[in-house]
């Protein structure tokens, strides 16, 4: 997918950084935009067709998955399964009881379908960069991002939820308590009511800000990490390197997928030999190294592995990412609760 | 990286799944695990309360059980002390017995040696008459001599 040339390379990235936008465009009217220059056109007027499908997808895929585990709830031994979905609900309560202090019966809730749904949205992050983009291009689909939170519009659309949910509560809870707090804070004086006032609302406001652009940077972060590592394994296979030249002069520009295919049935049947017995295992890895040396496919193999390598790092950082949306959530909410 | 109408898209969607899993999905299975944790915790107790029961039950199996032995210990005592009784009893019956028949017999006995020695008695005075009857013939007064005779049948 991706050339040897700078120009394509830029091409490549920008094309996986761009998303199915569906909008108003001031000549076209709605419509699909065809492009990442009439995207911008738009405006404001548009929306993220992925970024939103995936995203709805995944928090549906959430609700199944856990109203199906609520009405198989039996206060019985509960199958593997449900046992499964007690451990986050757990997890989320242990989380909420540890920094949550008021009473509310939404904090619960609210913190467990971030946790799962964020979770989940990152989690779109694993699945290899080319594969849904390039079958969506041949479905006719020229872009597609689907990992929903390196969209700045979802985690922010999060994020000032949450804010919402935080003035809701900080004015039903404190009442004139809360324009107190924003007031005479830090400094209790009537002088400073406007230097207080600027503070506060500074950091009232860089609280669902840094909550939605901490999970965006992350999560955009990885992605473009995945792109840039699918970028030089592409140019690995296909360069004038050691084994990818030798590919090139035996097999010229452009091979069959069906080459690549045989390749990998053959590299299959090597260690299917070995598992059989019939073969040493340090045959087995000399034949199958020789195997993917003639065929270039020794770079692609290290490009996946480095893919795989950065992939299980990233099941790290999404879980954390997620997490730490969640607690994050939880605290600001008990801090909308704690009266000074 | 533009903001446009997918943030308020977002939101909304948000705001429904939230709802979602608060009214269908959290208390649901929070109230099913709690309710699980007072079953499990009622049966921990229930569990302690009989191994309670049955060391209770066991003691008194094992009281009951003495008592049993101590009964039939008892039981057996007496009927021992009973048999020796009896065969005490038996015993002395016995021995009494063989004393009575003992006493008979020689009763018995005596009382044939006296019958035999009256008979034999009679036959020789009998005899001694016979013969002094034959010596003296008619001549001697029978009435005078049997008073010798007799004195002399009562020497033998």
């Amino acid at each position: 997918m991706a050339g040897e040339n700078p120009a394509s390379t830029t091409e490549y990235i920008q094309h996986h950084l761009q998303n199915l936008v569906y909008g108003n465009h001031p000549e076209n009217g709605w419509g699909f935009a065809h492009g990442a220059q009439e995207a911008a056109e738009m405006g404001f007027m548009a929306f993220h067709v992925d970024s939103l499908a995936w995203s709805l997808g995944l928090g549906l895929i959430f609700c199944w998955m856990f109203r199906s585990a609520a009405k198989r709830a039996t206060t019985g031994v509960p199958s593997g399964f449900l046992n499964f979905i007690e451990l986050i609900v757990e997890f989320i309560d242990g989380s909420v009881k540890d920094s949550f202090h008021g009473v509310n019966k939404m904090v619960a809730p609210l913190a467990l379908t971030i946790f799962v749904w964020v979770f989940l949205m990152n989690l779109m992050d694993l699945i290899p960069v080319d594969l849904i983009p390039y079958l969506m291009a041949k479905a006719g689909v020229g872009y597609q991002k689907i990992v929903p939170s390196t969209d700045p519009n979802i985690t922010m659309g999060m994020a000032l939820g949450v804010f919402i949910l935080m003035l809701y509560y900080s004015i039903k809870i404190k009442g004139t308590g809360f324009i107190k707090e924003l007031t005479m804070h830090p400094f209790n004086h009537w002088a400073f009511i406007p230097v207080n006032l600027f503070m506060e609302t500074v950091g009232l406001l860089a609280k669902p800000f840094s909550l939605g652009l901490r999970l965006f940077g992350n999560m955009y972060a990885g992605e473009m990490i995945f792109i840039l590592i699918a970028m030089m394994f592409a140019a690995g296979a296909g360069g004038g390197i050691a084994a990818g030249g030798i590919h090139a002069q035996i097999f010229g520009e452009h091979t069959s997928f069906l080459f690549w295919l045989a390749v990998f049935a053959l590299v299959c049947g090597v260690c299917w030999l070995n598992l059989k017995g019939k073969i040493s295992t340090g045959k087995t890895v000399l034949i199958a190294a020789i195997i993917m040396t003639l065929s270039g496919g020794l770079f692609a193999f290290a490009g996946g592995l480095m893919q795989w390598g950065w992939a299980v790092f990233h099941i790290l950082v999404i879980t954390l990412q997620a997490f730490i949306f969640m607690v994050l959530t939880i605290v600001y909410l008990s801090m909308a609760h704690e009266d000074h | 990286m533009n903001i446009n109408l997918t943030l308020f898209g977002q939101m909304v969607t948000f705001a429904f799944f939230v709802w979602f899993c608060m009214k269908f999905v959290w208390p649901i299975i929070l109230q099913a695990m709690e309710e699980r944790q007072q079953k499990i915790a009622d049966g921990l107790d229930a569990a302690d309360r009989a191994v309670r029961d049955l060391d209770a039950a066991q003691s008194k199996v094992s009281d009951q059980l003495k008592e049993a032995k101590q009964a039939a210990a008892g039981i057996i005592d007496q009927a021992n002390k009973r048999a020796n009784q009896i065969v005490d009893e038996a015993k002395e019956q016995a021995t009494a017995e063989g004393e009575r028949l003992k006493v008979a017999a020689q009763a018995e006995i005596e009382q044939e040696v006296n019958r035999a020695k009256e008979e034999l008695r009679a036959t020789v005075a009998g005899l001694a008459i016979a013969g002094a009857e034959k010596v003296l013939e008619a001549s001697i007064d029978e009435k005078a001599n049997k008073a010798i005779v007799d004195k002399l049948a009562a020497e033998l």
